[in-house]
């Protein structure tokens, strides 16, 4: 199965490349060479549109809450396959509930053999996680193979979200300040906004979808992050280009033009992420499911839409090129 | 920026070449691998997700180890006001301070006393003012020691050092492979042991401090009579077996030999009984007192004590002087062999506890290499479909660059032998997509150069020129996020990180060297009057 999918896509490889370079095959095209999309004056809808989104995902957090995974939340998590074929959840759940470790939820996990078990923090710290370990592995024996264990104690599970939450911050922090030496202060804020805008939206996803919230999230709402920086950076780039060039052109229109010339790149980029991303989510397994999930929300929908329709056109409000006064000089040709 | 001297352009093929083949290793078996050279056998470490095992965070217990500090302190009050011939009385360990009381009209000589036993902290380079030991006097003769923070701080890390041997030694005998242990911050220890598949018997053996020590059994009172209510001399404590079912033994309380004098300790079998035993060896030291002990002891019973419980209780039938014995305390073979094992690696200066576990089964990783590998596969081809489709020739030239890359990130991190994660090799995938933006990034301002109504060779030129600044800083953002990611990722999250930030500085050498002497090369043989982009 998987020798012929990579067989049949090495052979489109070397075909494609044939026709590539004997230029046998129009090029493709997705976004028009010359667009002129009005992107900024859009943003009396998009800046409403994204208050409202985010004020949402912040009731959904509070209300809603995440789903703290064991690295957070402190517990025990276990997956099992059932060495016998397809697993009988509620016999397990039988013979697990007579632990008395509390709060025990299972559930399947990818193929109809393998179960997740989650068994709560249990009262009296670290070595009290270990028992409790210990009694599932008692009740469950060999008739099951321990495919993963994972024992996180009150302390580390604390430790784990501060440690978390603060390189969240250091990142957001550090990469203000160097975006503050590359440009000028306007596109810095702009930028965090923008920052801000996404991480809030993706914890708002993350909250509907409940999908585990653990170290790999941070480590996806990090990546979020530098991507959809990324695309900022290059159109904020685009755009100092043009305040130099222009002097006297009108904020919204250097704007727009900013953004329709960089924005051939922009989604040519993205669909290639896109497929790299859809390519982990397909087949990277469970072990990376929610992380991709969580990466297809973050950095393609989010951090695209973010870096065009708040990262831009909020350097108005912020007063970029309000003070240039030189006459315009004609783009060098 | 289309001009290279031919040194320069000899220069970045070079480097690129000699990174990649850092990567060859890889391909090989280990074994064929360890015939090469030192130099040639670097190769990428597969975290525990991918080729299973165990990870454990220990954790020491700071709590015991300010208590036996203070016990210490105790125990040093007692000796220097004795040597003093100062009377004392109320020597006691209370809360956070030892305390004693004195004769008022000793005062002033047991303060002189006590204060001395306050050491500067830090030796000579000690220029914090910090003291072992803070001495005050309450009034009425009572004097209170209290062991500062910063002498608690040093004492934690030096027990961390030393257990860290222990556990070190400990795994060792156990005979697993590579195993990595390493001090995490103050007071914690990371044990990965790779292949593991259930750390049952491995925590077992690190969650015992194994403390063994030989003492006499205190026959002038019998458990039976204990049990009964009769208290035991002040000498004395009682001790239950290690075996069930659990027997009292009164044990007196001074220590004959302690297991720091052991040099060896082997499991073996009783050549009468054919029972499970452990044969041990003292040192000089240790002999000669054990020799001593047992000639004036003989016809009276001593114990074998692990961690306060009785393994054995043997009667001495004539003095041993050879240095040797042997323990046997109905143990299974397996017993044996961990007993031998504690007593040969020694005992940790305090308990530690496991406050994290993280163990992964062949199955699962295998599996996940697997899928990673697919995944990997797929995505990577989809990308380099839709580059040529895109730019055709200069998609050809993309891949090129963008498979040199992936080839410099796997020899970046062989020649690092850096532990690659599952979500490390979603960090690959996510560098193919860097990688290629770098690419779009310079193609899109080329044709917008063209647009512009520049000819071919300055629009490349101008294209290469503008678009790499903008590569420059859009990159350097992403590696921040990586940077940080590693700093404050453990284990699977900091493989993320490191193939993230690897694949962003290999991505920013291709950018700016290979790619614009692929193109360079492209020009000086076609001379071309249109780009096909």
């Amino acid at each position: 199965m998987t020798q012929s999918i990579l067989i049949a896509l090495g052979v489109l490889i070397v075909v494609l490349t044939v026709v590539a370079v004997f230029d046998l095959l129009p090029p493709l095209r997705i976004v028009p060479d010359v667009t002129h999309f009005d992107f900024t004056r859009f943003r009396r809808i998009s800046f409403p549109i994204s208050a409202a989104l985010s004020i949402l995902a912040i009731v959904l957090f509070f209300t809603h809450g995440l789903n703290f995974g064991i690295d957070f939340r402190g517990g025990t998590l276990l997956e099992v396959q059932d060495k016998s074929g397809p697993a009988d959840i509620g016999a397990m759940r039988a013979k697990l509930s007579t632990l008395g470790l509390g709060d025990i939820q299972l559930q399947q996990f990818g193929g109809p053999a393998d179960v997740l078990i989650r068994v709560a923090e249990q009262p009296g710290g670290d070595a009290a996680q270990q028992a409790a370990v210990q009694k599932v592995r008692g009740a469950l024996g060999d008739s099951v193979e321990y495919r993963r264990v994972e024992v996180v104690g009150p302390r580390v599970s604390g430790e784990l979200l501060a440690y978390g939450m603060l390189g969240m911050m250091l990142a957001i922090f550090s990469i203000l300040i160097y975006l503050w030496f590359r440009f000028e202060w306007q596109f810095a804020l702009g930028a965090m906004i923008a920052n801000v805008h996404d991480i809030v939206l993706t914890i708002g996803f993350m909250s509907i979808s409940q999908v585990d919230f653990d170290l790999t999230s941070i480590a996806a709402l990090l990546t979020i992050l530098g991507y959809s920086l990324n695309d900022t950076v290059v159109i904020y780039d685009r755009i100092r280009e043009m305040l130099r060039r222009y002097k006297k052109m009108p904020m919204p229109q250097l704007l727009n033009e900013s953004i329709n010339s960089t924005l051939s790149r922009s989604i040519i980029t993205h669909v290639t992420v896109t497929l790299a991303l859809l390519a982990l989510l397909l087949f990277g397994g469970h072990a990376i499911h929610s992380f991709t999930a969580v990466m297809v929300f973050g950095a393609l929908l989010v951090g695209t839409y973010t870096s065009i329709f708040i990262a831009a056109p909020i350097l108005i409000y912020l007063g970029v090129g309000e003070h240039r006064d030189a006459p315009d000089t004609p783009a060098k040709k | 920026m289309l001009y290279f001297t031919r040194w320069k352009a000899l220069a970045i093929i070079l480097t690129a070449l000699i990174v990649c083949l850092f990567a060859v290793p890889n391909f090989f078996s280990q074994e064929r691998v360890k015939t090469w050279p030192v130099w040639a056998q670097r190769h990428i470490v597969l975290g525990l997700d991918l080729q299973g095992g165990s990870y454990l965070l220990l954790e020491v217990d700071s709590n015991y180890v300010k208590k036996e500090k203070l016990d210490q302190v105790r125990d040093e009050i007692r000796r220097v006001l004795r040597d003093a011939k100062i009377g004392y009385t109320g020597l006691a360990v209370r809360g956070d301070a030892a305390e004693v009381r004195v004769k008022e009209s000793d005062q002033q000589a047991a303060l002189t006393k006590l204060r001395e036993l306050s050491q500067p902290l830090g030796g000579l380079l000690g220029s914090s003012g910090q003291r072992s030991l803070e001495v005050s006097d309450a009034g009425g003769g009572l004097f209170r020691l209290t062991v500062p923070q910063a002498a608690i701080t040093e004492r934690i890390r030096q027990t961390i050092e030393q257990s860290i041997q222990i556990v070190e030694r400990r795994i060792n005998e156990l005979g697993t492979v590579e195993p990595l242990i390493q001090r995490q911050g103050t007071d914690r220890i990371l044990v990965q042991v790779p292949g593991l598949q259930d750390p049952t018997d491995l925590k077992r053996i690190l969650g015992q401090t194994a403390k063994m020590e030989f003492r006499m059994v205190d026959s002038s009172v019998s458990p039976d009579q204990v049990q009964s209510g009769r208290g035991v001399s002040a000498d004395s404590e009682v001790l239950m077996s290690e075996q069930s079912p659990k027997v009292p033994y009164v044990i007196k309380r001074q220590v004959l030999v302690s297991g720091g004098d052991l040099t060896d300790a082997q499991p073996g079998f009783d050549q009468r009984t054919n029972e499970p035993i452990v044969n041990f060896k003292f040192n000089s030291s240790g002999s000669r007192k054990f020799a001593q002990a047992t000639s004036e002891n003989v016809g009276q019973p001593f114990a074998i004590v692990l961690d306060n419980k009785v393994i054995s209780a043997p009667v001495i039938r004539e003095p041993i002087t050879g240095g040797q014995g042997q323990i046997s305390g109905n143990f299974t073979v397996q017993a044996a062999n961990e007993l031998a094992l504690l007593m040969r690696a020694g005992a940790l200066p305090a308990p530690l506890t496991v406050i994290e576990e993280r163990t992964v089964g062949p199955g699962l990783g295998q599996d996940s290499i697997e899928k990673g590998k697919l995944a990997a596969y797929v995505g990577s081809i989809m990308v380099i479909a839709f580059m040529l489709l895109t730019y055709r020739l200069f998609g050809v030239f993309a891949n090129i660059a963008v498979a040199i890359n992936v080839a410099m990130i796997f020899g970046i991190l062989s020649l690092l032998n850096a532990t690659l994660t599952l979500p490390g090799i979603a960090g690959v995938v996510l560098t193919v997509g860097i990688a290629v933006d770098s690419n779009v990034l310079i193609y899109e301002r080329i044709r917008e150069e063209l647009r512009g109504g520049r000819n071919a060779i300055s629009a490349i030129d101008a294209g290469f020129r503008r678009a790499l600044a903008t590569i420059l800083d859009s990159n350097i953002t992403t590696f921040i996020a990586a940077a940080v990611l590693f700093y404050i990722g453990t284990g699977p999250v900091r493989g993320f990180a490191v193939t993230l930030g690897i694949g962003i500085i290999t991505t920013v050498f291709t950018a700016f060297t290979l790619t614009s002497l692929i193109v360079a090369g492209w020009v000086r043989w076609k001379r071309p009057k249109t780009v096909p982009i």
